[in-house]
């Protein structure tokens, strides 16, 4: 060590002063509140609050999660993340069992779950390697075009997809004697794979593929100059982007116990672009944040509709001025407004920059 | 100069045949015959629009040459992407900030790195002790960024983001460097630290410079092209060109304006 290094002033942010403190230490305890409030939840929420609020939160917030990847790191805004997820769902209909027997393969999930995300890994992989050859607003065209053709695709075959009708008691497979269809099980099962999601999707952000990608947003010209294949990056991130999509698009088939082609509609493909946009896409919290509101609102609006005297088909009016609001006063969802208030609170008042 | 490399052959570091680039009825370049021996330090002169990043962009397969073969250390490169040359020892800097403003100065430099290396895939977060990382550092410190390294790129200085593009040009072992007017709008200082930077580089690191100031120019290459319309007008040591009338006519009566 030089002699001027020991006239530094300790500074806890340095290396050294990052050894001496346990990862642990260093969470924040409002985050563990929140991962003591999930976990307990059975304890104080009803079945329903359980099974059709958090659950199918975390289900749509894995999948937008998979497009917030694509568009906050990778720059891509793709409408095609609720079809990948419609392929899983559709894949282990098909591979595992259903009440339609005559095209059911009814193959052991240890079997038909694996192949459903291999198969929507591969999937994506395509319409990412024909995504990718385009930017902005067209590979919003091309994944909507993709996204609607599947979904007519759907309804007319038949002989795979059983047409209009779809998939029926696709049911969840009983795994150590538990039937995951119940609340709580349900609860655990979904709240697992969101938050591997989440911590999955926010590892990557430092890891060389993450950053990478987030080079390619920046700048593709550059990266290529820097010796990265940019089509790779952007096909192998589509390809990533599947496994949350496709896990989410399990899930949900499990959840509702059945598939058709009104699970991948237009409808759910536009709701998981505004579930990103308005939760935020700048962290992978921002689509749960975002999901959890949908659903909150598409639960409840009728009823508050009703209250107030109106007629409850109008709810998707309330949900439309909701997210209306968030995107107006915020250019980066719910996550932007939370970081307004935390700035403002935290500004020294005789400093004219804060830091953090 | 009488190292391995000359021993074996006529093994150019870059080889320029005949090369032309045209866009639409503009002729870029037209022409160019241009050798460059490893390890030499060469600079191109020519007013503005004589067509000189346009040659680097035909070298570094930013826009492929129209006619004409580019080779890099004996291989043809005239067809290879980008990418593929860059893995070969190619780099470049650019005259507008082509950088990552979303991304500190570390993960720039750290991005630089990365792409000629074989784990730009991974999907794991590199350890402490990662070469890579090790090797980010140790660029940062030889632009003197140190100071601003954990700062995102759109909050640095100008100058500093010219420092940067010159720490990511030098990462991964470089054989051959084009500097895009590296220079310019830096201070009397910085560009000091700019000359200091280039003529300390090692021995057999050749590189191409742009540079409308003939001071850095002349005193950082062993040999001038000069660079007129789109072709090659004159070549020499620094001390002809700075001698040569029909230079000072053309250049210092161009760069007045």
């Amino acid at each position: 060590m030089a002699l001027h290094d020991l006239e530094r002033p300790y500074d806890p942010t340095s290396a050294e002063g990052r050894v001496a403190r346990h990862w642990f230490e260093r969470i924040p305890t409002a985050y563990w509140i929140v991962v003591f409030l999930l976990i307990t939840m059975p304890v104080y929420a009803s079945n329903f609050v359980l099974f059709q609020i958090f659950g199918w939160s975390f289900i749509l917030g894995m999948i937008a999660t998979s497009l917030m990847f694509l568009a906050g790191y990778g720059g891509m805004v793709s409408l095609a993340q609720m079809t990948f997820a419609g392929v899983a769902g559709y894949s282990v209909a098909i591979f595992g069992e259903s009440a339609i027997t005559t095209i059911s393969q009814g193959w052991p999930f240890y079997v038909a779950v694996p192949l459903a995300l291999i198969v929507t890994v591969l999937f994506a992989t395509g319409i990412g390697w024909l995504a990718v050859r385009t930017e902005g607003i067209y590979t919003i065209m091309i994944t909507l075009a993709i996204a609607a053709a599947f979904f007519y695709f759907t309804r007319q075959n038949y002989d795979i997809f059983n047409g209009f009708q779809g998939f029926n008691s696709v049911l969840p497979p009983p795994l150590f004697g538990v039937d995951w269809r119940e609340a709580i099980p349900f609860y655990y099962l979904t709240l697992f794979f969101a938050a591997a999601t989440y911590f999955a999707v926010l590892y990557l952000s430092r890891a060389p593929f993450g950053l990478a990608l987030q080079g390619v947003r920046d700048n593709p010209r550059r990266m290529a100059a820097l010796g990265f294949n940019v089509t790779g990056h952007r096909v192998a991130a589509y390809a990533f982007s599947a496994i949350p999509a496709g896990l989410g698009g399990i899930l949900l088939t499990w959840q509702t116990s059945q598939i058709s082609p009104g699970t991948i509609s237009l409808q759910p493909v536009i709701d998981i672009l505004v579930i990103a946009v308005v939760g935020g896409l700048s962290h992978p919290i921002g689509p749960f944040i975002g999901a959890f509101l949908y659903v909150v609102l598409k639960t409840f609006a009728v009823d508050v509709l009703i209250a107030v005297g109106l007629g409850g088909e109008r709810f998707q009016l309330l949900i439309g001025l909701g997210f209306l609001i968030v995107v107006y006063v915020s250019s980066d969802g719910l996550i932007g407004i939370w970081r307004k208030i935390r700035e403002s609170r935290n500004r020294d008042p005789f400093r004219t920059r804060e830091g953090e | 100069m009488s190292g391995l490399a000359n021993m074996t052959g006529t093994e150019n570091a870059l080889e320029l045949r005949d090369v032309s680039k045209t866009f639409g009825a503009l002729a870029a370049l037209s022409g160019i015959e241009l050798v460059v021996k490893p390890g030499e330090r060469r600079a191109v002169l020519g007013s503005n629009g004589a067509g000189k990043t346009t040659l680097f962009n035909c070298i570094t397969g930013d826009f492929p040459p129209s006619s004409g073969s580019i080779r890099f250390f004996g291989e043809d490169v005239t067809a290879f992407p980008p990418q593929e040359r860059i893995r070969r020892g190619l780099r470049r800097t650019y005259q507008i900030s082509l950088l990552f403003h979303g991304l500190t100065v570390l993960d720039n430099i750290y991005l630089a790195c990365l792409g000629v290396s074989r784990g730009r895939f991974s999907f794991l977060r590199p350890r402490r002790d990662d070469a890579l990382v090790a090797a980010s550092e140790r660029l940062v410190e030889l632009v003197h960024l140190d100071a601003v390294k954990d700062s995102s790129v759109s909050d640095l200085s100008y100058g500093q983001q010219r420092q940067l593009e010159v720490a990511m040009a030098l990462s991964g072992a470089p054989r051959f460097i084009l500097f895009d007017e590296p220079a310019a709008g830096l201070s009397p200082a910085e560009r000091r630290e700019l000359i200091e930077i280039l003529t300390n580089l090692p021995s057999h690191m050749g590189f191409i410079i742009i540079e409308h100031d003939m001071d850095v120019a002349l005193r950082v290459s062993d040999y001038v092209t000069m660079m007129h319309n789109g072709e090659i007008f004159k070549e020499g040591r620094p001390a002809e060109i700075e001698e040569d009338p029909e230079v000072q006519a053309l250049y210092l009566g161009g760069a007045e304006h």
